[in-house]
């Protein structure tokens, strides 16, 4: 059973790939994989540089081990947001049941946010732990169909840290990637933390030969969130990452009681709308706020199927559907997508 | 080239207290917090500085409502960001040496790590009675470097922990009470944010909104549960609107009177004596207990 033991125990090795490494790699560190690694100039005086020059160079022969796990999985997906806590963990395991709820999709999620993984409590399967067999890791089964990793799973405490810089988390991503056995799948769905940092640059990369089918990017209204989400759309042209289309959550408020509807964060500067429009990419609608998606977060529960009349579950259900067109796989028209 | 801090840095000689606004968890209201916190010590006639250590999603220049302006170079190093003529609140953020705002920061670790370095080594903060940085969320390079750069600083006050009343954020607050913990960061207290709503309609809703949480998760890691903070929706607007001057337009809302209080229970010399010697113990604890 693969367990991080003591995260913390690791600290000193400034949580590099390589854990040989005396120091952290300096702010122009050509890559200690690279070609030149311990060659350029600024190898020189870097308490590395022997280490990094007399490495094995080449490309990373991991890659064609990812390609190959890959193989077996038709669509990728990622979940992005500059912003933090706009929804991307909600919205992965939205996407994570309502694939699922199709019975004959294979639907995997993974969750790469390292630091603070949200999907084992969202998918209800917190406590869970991970079991290797000759074939890789197995995933979480969290329905027949639905399988998960995520680093929670490997926690021997819940409320341990994981005290890691980016370097490390990225060696577990390409585990994720590399040793999971995961099977078959319709979709992989990948949840990610906020910001532009390893975690992203590394996913894109080990997935570039796989080839992704592209970014669902999450906002909610107000500019402090839009700004950040610019940056992330940014990165996505930079990286080459197709974005699917741009879903703004959090749009309003409707009260359960009174129908009653108020702005909690308000769209000053034209929301995700205007921004989906700035940037030419597909706009694929709003969820309003409803307290009832939290709770059903925290209880581990599909928000779907417990309130299938609420505005948002309408909202969702359309995301999802247009999704599933973008990437070529669309949904069998029934009458009302809540029969099961 | 490589070095980690052997020594306080010179350019925090001026500073008398440091405080850290903390979460695992994103979207909580670390900035919010950081802002609101800023702008009450400001009014109380302190002098405040503010760094912004989230280099990919820099929000304190938009949350000040100066996002126009920009950082200069003197011969002393980089020259924060004053708010108004009174020069009493500065800010420091990548924001601000960003050509332009939709620009983004696609950095690895050491980079993120050495603009840390260069913000803890080379800001003139000059004369400053608080020093509030704000974090990104997680448990990763930012908080690593600024733990490493901060070591040798006798001004750390603690951190100040945010977190929202849902089990998902109490979840990864929880992990970062443990990194405090391990790092020996004081810990001044927990603000539960966006706990509650009061609608503008009626208020028959106050109990659709959870609330809670946070003052448990203070009882069970022994530290001091600072407040709650209700949902705002003219706070949102203010910082949406803000065009600078945000120094007079709060000390009218609502928020401020809850922060004076917030403020009162973290900053009182009481409470940072205490947070102090547990931390302390903590430290000592884990010395004891062996790696
Ligand atoms: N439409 C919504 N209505 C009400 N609550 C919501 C809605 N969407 C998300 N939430 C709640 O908001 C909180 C943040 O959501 P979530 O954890 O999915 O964000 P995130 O972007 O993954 O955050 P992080 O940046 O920390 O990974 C959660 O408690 C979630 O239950
Ligand atoms: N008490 C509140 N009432 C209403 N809105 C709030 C409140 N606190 C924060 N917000 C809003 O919630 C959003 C997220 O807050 P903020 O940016 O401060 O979080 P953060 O923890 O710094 O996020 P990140 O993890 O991305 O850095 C902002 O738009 C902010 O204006
Ligand atoms: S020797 Fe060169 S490649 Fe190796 S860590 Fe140092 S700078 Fe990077
Ligand atoms: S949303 Fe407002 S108007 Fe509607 S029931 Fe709740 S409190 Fe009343
Ligand atoms: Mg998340
Ligand atoms: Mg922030």
């Amino acid at each position: 059973m693969p367990s991080l033991v003591d995260p913390v125990a690791n600290k000193t090795d400034e949580g590099n790939n390589r854990t040989d490494l005396k120091a952290p790699e300096p702010e122009h560190c050509p890559g200690t994989e690279s070609e030149e690694a311990g060659k350029a100039d600024a190898c020189q005086g870097c308490p590395n540089q022997d280490i990094c020059a007399s490495a094995p160079k080449g490309p990373d022969p991991d890659l064609p081990l990812i390609k190959d796990r890959m193989k077996g999985v038709k669509h990728k997906i990622l979940v992005l947001s500059g912003k933090g806590g706009v929804g991307k963990s909600t919205f992965s395991s939205l996407l994570g049941w309502g694939f699922a709820s199709d019975l004959d999709r294979e639907v995997g999620l993974m969750d790469i946010d390292i630091c603070g993984p949200s999907l084992p409590k969202m998918m209800g399967s917190e406590g869970e732990q991970i079991h290797t067999s000759l074939s890789g890791w197995s995933p979480i089964y969290v329905s027949d169909n639905l399988g998960m990793m995520s680093v929670g799973f490997m926690l021997p405490n819940q409320d341990d840290a994981i005290i890691w810089r980016g370097a490390k988390k990225n060696g577990l991503i390409k585990q994720f990637l590399k040793d999971v056995d995961w099977g078959n799948l319709d979709y992989l769905v990948v949840d990610t933390p906020p910001g532009t940092s390893d975690e992203h640059l590394s996913v894109t990369q080990y997935l570039k030969e796989s080839g992704v089918d592209g970014a669902v990017v999450i906002t909610t209204p107000q500019e402090v969130a839009l700004l950040d989400v610019r940056k992330e759309l940014d990165f996505c042209r930079k990286s080459g990452i197709k974005i699917i289309g741009l879903v703004e959550n959090m749009s309003g408020f409707v009260c359960p009681n009174c129908k009653g509807e108020s702005f909690i964060f308000a769209p000053t500067t034209g929301g995700g709308k205007a921004l989906a429009e700035e940037f030419n990419i597909p706009f694929l609608g709003s969820v309003p706020l409803d307290p009832r998606i939290g709770k059903s977060c925290d209880h581990g529960e599909s928000f779907v199927e417990e309130y299938p009349d609420s505005p948002a579950t309408t909202a969702i259900l359309d995301v999802i559907r247009q999704i599933r067109e973008a990437v070529g796989d669309p949904q069998e028209d029934e009458d009302d997508d809540m029969d099961e | 080239m490589y070095s980690t801090a052997t020594q306080s840095s010179p350019s925090l000689a001026g500073v008398k207290n440091i405080v850290l606004v903390l979460s695992g968890k994103g979207g909580v209201g670390k900035s919010s917090v950081t802002t609101q916190l800023a702008l009450t010590l400001a009014a109380q006639g302190k002098k405040v500085g503010v760094l912004d250590i989230d280099l990919t999603g820099p929000s304190i220049p938009r949350f000040f409502g100066m996002e126009d302006k920009q950082v200069y170079q003197s011969s002393a190093g980089w020259v924060p960001v004053y708010t108004d003529a009174s020069r009493n609140l500065c800010l420091m953020s990548l924001g601000f040496l960003l050509s332009s705002r939709g620009d983004s920061v696609v950095w690895r670790g050491p980079r993120k790590t050495a603009m840390i370095r260069q913000f803890i080594r080379d800001v003139v903060w000059g004369e400053l009675d608080y020093l509030l940085i704000d974090t990104p969320p997680g448990t990763s390079d930012e908080h690593i470097s600024i733990a490493e750069e901060l070591r040798f600083c006798d001004q750390i006050l603690g951190a100040v922990i945010v977190t929202t009343p849902q089990g998902v954020a109490l979840a990864d607050v929880r992990k970062e009470l443990s990194f405090c913990k391990k790092i020996g960061f004081p810990i001044l207290g927990i603000i539960e944010n966006m706990s509650g709503y009061v609608c503008p309609h009626c208020s028959e809703c106050q109990n659709i909104f959870s609330k809670g949480g946070g003052e448990n998760l203070a009882k069970q890691y022994e530290c001091k549960f600072l407040g709650t903070v209700p949902i705002d929706p003219k706070f949102v607007l203010m910082v949406e609107n803000a065009k600078g001057g945000l120094q007079e337009i709060y000390g009218e809302t609502d928020m401020a009177k809850i922060f004076a209080g917030i403020c009162d229970k973290a900053f009182s010399e009481e409470n940072e004596e205490e947070a102090k010697e547990t931390a302390e113990e903590e430290k000592s604890r884990a010395a004891t207990n062996g790696q």
